[in-house]
This record gives C-alpha cells, sequence and structure tokens, in this order.
C-alpha cells in the first residue's frame, strides 16, 4: 500500500501533522491567516475592479472623457484648457498627465472616497448620489436574500424528507420554473397582470421608496412604510431565487440522510425531530454557503432592472438611469460600490461560513 | 437497490447474462423514463427551435409599421396575437425574433465552456504561478456582479456587431466551470489510470484529452446548457437596457421597444410585452429542466434516490 501510493501517502502525512492537535493558539493562528487572506483577496477584487475601470474610461477607442471634452469645445466652444479642466474635476483624472501617473491619482481619489462628478446632475457628486440611494438597496435586496435563503431551504429540506410524493412533485416543478423566470420579466409580470389587467396591486402607490408624507427617521410610520414600498421588490427577488434554493437544499438533504453519523444517531435512539434538525439539517445547509456568495451577486445585480421597473429609489434604478443618459462618473462610481457592497457581503458570508464549518479554515 | 435488481434478475436468468441487459438500454430511454419534466423540456425545445428556425421560411419577418393597426385586435388567422404600438404583427416578431437571440447565446456559451475547460484544466495542470493568476482572476470575475458588470462594459464599448455582443456575453460564462474543471483534473490526476499514463510519459496533452476530458463531458455538457440559459438572460438585459445598437426582429428588443413606449401601462398593448415574455420564459424553463435531468441521468446518486 505505501509502496504504491508513495506520494500520495506522504503528502497526506505532511497536512495531519500540519493540523493543529488540540493547542488553541494554533487554530486561532490559522484563522487569523484565513480572515487575512480572505480581506487580502476582498481588496484584490477591489483594485482589480477600480482598474478595470480606468482601463475602460481611459485606454479603450472613444474613451468617455475624450469625447466629453469635444462635445464641451465644440458644443459651447470652451478652449482645450477649459474643457479639460471641466473633464478632470467631473472624472477626477487629470488628462494632461501621463497615463501612468493618471491611474494614480486616480486610485489615490478613489481611495480618499472621491468618484468624481455627475455629468447629468450638475454640482452633485458621485458619492452624494450613491450614499443618497445605496441604503435603499442593501435593505431591499439583503432582507430578500435571507428571506429567500431561509425559507428556500426550509421548502428543499421537506421535499427531501418527502420525497417522491406530491409535495415534492409539485415543488420540484414550480421549483424549476421560477428559478427559470428572469427576475425582471417577472417584475414586468406583476405590474402587466396583477397592477394594469386586474387591477389587484396599487403599484402607483408602491412606487419610490418611502410616501411623500412620511418623513425618514426611527418610527414605526416610517419603517412600515418603508417595508410597504420595498415589497414588490423583495417578493420578486425572493420568488425568483428561492427555485434555486429549494432544489439546491432538497439535494443537499438528500445526500446528508445517508451518511453514516445520521444512521448511527437514529440507532442511538435520538429523537427523529432531533435526528432531522441538527444532524442533517445542519450538515445539509452549510455547502448552500457557497452558493449564497455567488447569489449575493445575483440579487444585487437583479436591482439595475427590478428597480427601474418598480420605479424604486434605489442604487440600481440609479445605475439605469446613468446608463440610459451615458453619465459615465455616476455609472463607474456606482459599478464600485456594488462591487465594494457584494464583496463585503461575500466576506462576512465566508467568515460566518468558516464558523459554521471550521474545516473549511484550514483548506483555504 | 442493487440487491433487489440481482434477486429479480436472478430468478430470470444468470445474473452474469442479466447485468448487461440493463446497461443495453439506449441513453435517450433512460432519459425519457426516469425523467418525466426532462422530456417535457426536451419536446418544448425542440417545439421552440422549429418555431425559431422553420418558422421564419413560412412567416414573413419584414414587419411594417401601419398607423391604421396600431393595437388592433387579433385575427385568428395569420394574426393570432394582435398589433403592436407601431401597428406591425406581434405573432410574426415572435416566429422571427428568437433565432438571433438563440444562436448568439449558444455561440457565447461555447466559448465560455472553451475558456472554462482549457484554463481550469490547465491551472490545475501547471501548478504554481499560472495556477495561482488563473485563481486570483476567476475569483474577481465570480465575485463582481456578472449582470453589472455586463451592463458597464457594454456601455463602454458600443455593441454594434453580434461578434462584439458574443463576446461580452461570454466574458461572464467561464469563472464557475474552470473552477469546477480545475478541481475535477486535480483529482482525476491522483487516479491510478492517469497516474499510469504519467508514468507512461505520454504528454500533458494527451492526457488531458484522451482520460481526463471524457471523464468530465457530462459536467461540461450540463454546464454548456446551464450557460445557455445565462447568456440569453443576459442578452435579454443588455437588448432591455438599450445597449445593443445594432437592430432586427428580437424578442428582447420587443421587451425593450414596449416598455419605453408605455405598453407596460395600456390594458390593450399586453400581449406585445406578453408574448416575447412568454417565449423567453418557456425558453429558459426548457434549458433548466433539460439541463436538470441531464444531471439526473449522469449523476447516479442522485438518480437512485
Amino acid at each position: 500500500m505505501a509502496d504504491i501510493a508513495a506520494p500520495v501517502s506522504s503528502s497526506a502525512a505532511v497536512t495531519l501533522e500540519e493540523k493543529p492537535r488540540s493547542a488553541g493558539g494554533v487554530a486561532k493562528a490559522i484563522l487569523g491567516s484565513f480572515l487575512l487572506r480572505r480581506v487580502l483577496r476582498a481588496f484584490l477584487t477591489v483594485f482589480f475592479v477600480s482598474t478595470l475601470i480606468f482601463f475602460l474610461v481611459r485606454l479603450m477607442p472613444g474613451d468617455p472623457v475624450q469625447v466629453y471634452i469635444n462635445q464641451q469645445m465644440t458644443q459651447y466652444g470652451y478652449s482645450y484648457e477649459d474643457a479639460a479642466n471641466q473633464a478632470r474635476s467631473l472624472f477626477a483624472i487629470d488628462t494632461d498627465q501621463p497615463k501612468l501617473l493618471q491611474y494614480l491619482d486616480y486610485l489615490k481619489n478613489l481611495a480618499s472616497g472621491d468618484l468624481g462628478m455627475s455629468l447629468t446632475a450638475a454640482g452633485t457628486s458621485v458619492s452624494s448620489i450613491i450614499l443618497s440611494r445605496i441604503w435603499w438597496t442593501v435593505f431591499s435586496v439583503g432582507t430578500a436574500l435571507l428571506l429567500s435563503f431561509a425559507l428556500g431551504s426550509l421548502i428543499g429540506m421537506l421535499m427531501a424528507y418527502r420525497r417522491g410524493g406530491l409535495f415534492d412533485g409539485v415543488m420540484t416543478t414550480v421549483g424549476s420554473l421560477l428559478s427559470s423566470v428572469p427576475n425582471y420579466i417577472l417584475a414586468l409580470l406583476v405590474i402587466v397582470l396583477f397592477g394594469v389587467r386586474w387591477e389587484i396591486i396599487p403599484y402607483t402607490k408602491m412606487r419610490g421608496s418611502y410616501s411623500s408624507g412620511v418623513h425618514p427617521g426611527w418610527n414605526f410610520e416610517f419603517f412600515w412604510d418603508a417595508i410597504y414600498h420595498a415589497i414588490l421588490p423583495i417578493s420578486v427577488y425572493v420568488l425568483t431565487t428561492i427555485g434555486g434554493w429549494m432544489l439546491l437544499m432538497k439535494s443537499s438533504t438528500i445526500s446528508a440522510l445517508e451518511e453514516d453519523f445520521v444512521t448511527a444517531a437514529r440507532a442511538r435512539g435520538i429523537p427523529e425531530w432531533r435526528v432531522l434538525i441538527f444532524y442533517v439539517g445542519r450538515n445539509a445547509i452549510l455547502p448552500l454557503f457557497t452558493t449564497l456568495t455567488i447569489s449575493i451577486g445575483f440579487v444585487a445585480g437583479g436591482s439595475l432592472l427590478v428597480e427601474p421597473i418598480f420605479q424604486y429609489q434605489g442604487i440600481g434604478s440609479r445605475l439605469y438611469e446613468s446608463i440610459n443618459q451615458r453619465d459615465y462618473p455616476t455609472l463607474q462610481g456606482i459599478f464600485l460600490v456594488i462591487t465594494i457592497s457584494v464583496v463585503i457581503a461575500n466576506l462576512l458570508a465566508d467568515l460566518l461560513y468558516s464558523r459554521l464549518d471550521p474545516r473549511i479554515r484550514s483548506k483555504g | 437497490m442493487v440487491d433487489t435488481a440481482l434477486n429479480t434478475e436472478s430468478a430470470v436468468a444468470d445474473p452474469l447474462d442479466a447485468a448487461p441487459t440493463v446497461d443495453k438500454k439506449p441513453f435517450w430511454r433512460i432519459f425519457v423514463e426516469r425523467n418525466k419534466l426532462g422530456t417535457f423540456g426536451l419536446v418544448l425545445l425542440l417545439l421552440i427551435l422549429l418555431l425559431t428556425f422553420i418558422g421564419p421560411f413560412f412567416v414573413d419577418g419584414n414587419v411594417k409599421t401601419d398607423v391604421s393597426k396600431i393595437y388592433a385586435q387579433p385575427e385568428f388567422w395569420g394574426h393570432p396575437l394582435g398589433y403592436d404600438h407601431s401597428g406591425r404583427d406581434i405573432w410574426a416578431q415572435i416566429v422571427n425574433g428568437g433565432r438571433s437571440l438563440i444562436v448568439v447565446a449558444t455561440v457565447a456559451a461555447f466559448i465560455g465552456t472553451f475558456i472554462g475547460v482549457t484554463f481550469g484544466a490547465l491551472s490545475a495542470m501547471l501548478p504554481g504561478k499560472f495556477d495561482t493568476i488563473a485563481l486570483t482572476v476567476t475569483d474577481v470575475v465570480l465575485t463582481v456582479p456578472s449582470i453589472i458588470l455586463l451592463a458597464v462594459l457594454a456601455a463602454f464599448i458600443k455593441l454594434d456587431s453580434a461578434f462584439l455582443l458574443i463576446l461580452v456575453l461570454s466574458v461572464t460564462a467561464w469563472p464557475t466551470l474552470l473552477l469546477a474543471v480545475r478541481a475535477q483534473v486535480l483529482s482525476l490526476k491522483e487516479r491510478e489510470y492517469v497516474e499510469a499514463a504519467r508514468m507512461l510519459d505520454l504528454g500533458m496533452a494527451r492526457i488531458l484529452f484522451r482520460e481526463v476530458l471524457p471523464n468530465m463531458a457530462s459536467y461540461i455538457i450540463i454546464n454548456l446548457v446551464f450557460h445557455i440559459s445565462g447568456a440569453i438572460y443576459g442578452q435579454v438585459i443588455l437588448y432591455f437596457l438599450g445597449l445593443v445598437s445594432f437592430s432586427g426582429t428580437n424578442w428582447g428588443l420587443m421587451i425593450q421597444d414596449a416598455f419605453r413606449r408605455g405598453a407596460v401601462f395600456n390594458a390593450d398593448s399586453i400581449m406585445g410585452l406578453l408574448a416575447p415574455m412568454f417565449m423567453i420564459v418557456l425558453l429558459l424553463w426548457s434549458l433548466t429542466l433539460i439541463a436538470r435531468s441531464l444531471e439526473d441521468v449522469f449523476n447516479p446518486r442522485l438518480r437512485e434516490l
């Protein structure tokens, strides 16, 4: 045995020895390096995206900064100097310097939170636009993610326990259909059918992020109003993602049900509900966390179309407007901020996962 | 499961004879028997393909605007879905509006699959710098919300040809596959037959194409189907955002047109919006059903349960 698979077994022995036996200090060091690795990776992602934006803005043919300068010169008769000065303040990029210096300057501005000025909303900085919008999206998308994850995995677990039954059959069909309906199409359907045709949902009243008479603050009235206005986008996010969670949890539960420790637990006479929740459920839900990180980005991306359809005043609808109006500084700022938000959310999900499943810490 | 199969077979004939008869069943019969939903999806997809690829020979796609027919009522023969906001026949647009959508998505998915398989296998075979770089890039693309990335790329790059559209769509289609192929190759690398091939000094390309990839064929095919539906999803978004600047009849364009013209809020014009949405949902649903059933068939562990 040892002769045949010499390289494999020796490497396995090394990893075994590296594993912390019991010393808390060693375990902590590994967790620390895991955290460090993840944080580093998060920073790297943000850095890559900023670089991509710079590349798109400055190095592509037909670069928007040059287009803007030319436009100012031909339309308003500015001199090149004036136009370039304006572009500099709007894009937070100095066009006169060499490209490499521009790039470094741009990174420095980003690090200090300067994202430039909006082209269409004169005199408004991109960061103030983003700050006024982002929390609505964080609220609606975050709520939807948690709801969909919780409900979906619960239904998926029930499907696995009753597999082959009527509930399983119906939910498998419904789940596959729901997971293949794009969120923007469901949003349009809600308005076209329930809003306009059957007039069940007062979608005109539910527009915006809150009603005009209500003032933001820590009171029940505002809170209730914010939820009321977020109901439509949240339901769309939940309905379009829940199918995926259901089916994933079902197959994950089925394979967890087969594990030896489940049989052992049953043999020991542990009550069935305890086995199902603490032995099967806990282990079945673990693999879902890796998908959760992908889902965060997916739902955040969905806000790009769902928010403008419902006229919800979040960051997605603002991005939609800036794409339509070719407001490049706002566009790149929102792209960056959404990326940073998703990276942070991913980091949190990763850390939570590593808490729940210690095995992941050593694997990285 | 295995025990019961052996018992019933041995009652009829020698178990050694019986085992091959189970395997002899053609692949499609296993598929149909095991997956009623998958078969339904396959039939649905074939019908959609028939409509969008053969249909245009019978229904003229050159729809003309006709002011007298704006939101006109449907006629059962010839114009079953009525007319849109410019008086164009909706049925003719539906028949002619799926072809480019499907072709572009399929090509983009193939390119994405090619990138994922090639670089996934390479990074597993070449540990070290290449692997680290490939993993980092994958991680970045995987983290950035693909829809946003797609929209921002399309906003900066003018998508005026099908080629550029395909290129942008394939940018987001490879990361998950790359990771999966890499993981699979890494685990296959340790198996005896690959080890044996390596000891015979058969060369990396040969090991990859002869030993590793055939083992992953099912996985790659399933991923391809998922990527086709992903590319359709992304493509419709780009049309919806008005970022695709070459024209033609297209379901995505129909939705965008109807939305921009306020057809959403006009009860008479519902067909112009519902019909393309219905087609897209059916297409995506059929692809999802097929992919999931292929998973069932190729993954015996799931099938037996």
